[in-house]
């Protein structure tokens, strides 16, 4: 078992898809199928995007066992108030400057489920948001 | 269709992958929205795209795509060539606008995602 931490920084879209870029470079060393790769990090991906846009403070914890990744996103912001309606494709609370990005399209959470086997969201308004999901290799 | 034969088609620049031109290209996908790209279920497929930021690259890094034109003249910043460099991406640049460059595209063969 493998265990990886990353820090994200809140705001700062030079640096997001760090943590992503570097889960895909050591998924790929350990040779696992390239389209279970691309799974686990266009969902890993799109909530560290989803940290840089919405929260003020986010750390990814990642687990690595022989038969899976697990991952979890722990935020300090603002917190999901209705977590069926942020499930809803289309629906986003995204800034202006989010959507400049070519993000804040509502697709985010959506697509996650669509590409892991797990995902769990728990979220306190005013406090954060984590999210946990496990790739099956 | 090879690298080579579109960047003569859209009077485009190669900005990186200089040394891939002979890659050949089947297939492409238009889009300004990147969570529209990372939805793709296929891989090796050109992006062209006029949003040109270090999020258009890290996409497509993700999204295994190693294609990418910038249309509209949009600029690429030296931070988005190192990442293209180190995921040995093709990146092109053309003043055409998106429309004029899928439409081309189009005329020539290239195929859509869906």
């Amino acid at each position: 078992m493998m265990t990886f931490e990353y820090q994200v920084q809140p705001g700062d879209f030079t640096n997001a898809g760090f943590a992503s870029s570097q889960v895909k470079k050591t998924l790929k060393q350990l040779n696992v199928d390239p389209a279970i790769i691309k799974r686990v990090v266009v969902a890993l991906y799109e909530a560290e995007v989803n940290i840089v846009a919405h929260a003020h403070k986010g750390m990814i914890y990642v687990t690595v066992d022989n038969d899976k990744i697990a991952i979890k996103l722990e935020d300090e912001g603002p917190g999901i108030p209705d977590i069926d309606l942020a499930m809803t494709v289309g629906y986003s609370t995204a800034s202006p400057h989010v959507r400049e990005m070519g993000f804040g399209a509502g697709m985010g959470l959506p697509n996650i489920k669509n590409n892991v086997d797990y995902l769990n969201v728990k979220s306190e308004v005013g406090v954060g948001t984590t999210v946990e999901l496990v790739v099956n290799f | 269709m090879t690298i080579s034969e579109i960047q003569t088609l859209l009077n485009a620049e190669i900005i990186c992958g200089e040394d891939k031109i002979s890659q050949t290209v089947d297939r492409a996908f238009a889009s300004d929205l990147m969570s529209d790209v990372l939805t793709l279920k296929s891989n090796q497929i050109m992006l062209i795209t006029g949003l040109c930021n270090i999020q258009t690259i890290r996409t497509m890094e993700m999204a295994d795509l190693n294609t990418v034109i910038f249309v509209r003249g949009k600029k690429v910043t030296e931070d988005m060539i190192d990442i293209a460099r180190e995921n040995d991406m093709i990146v092109l640049q053309t003043e055409y606008s998106m429309f004029r460059t899928a439409g081309v595209l189009w005329e020539a063969g290239i195929k859509p995602v869906f």
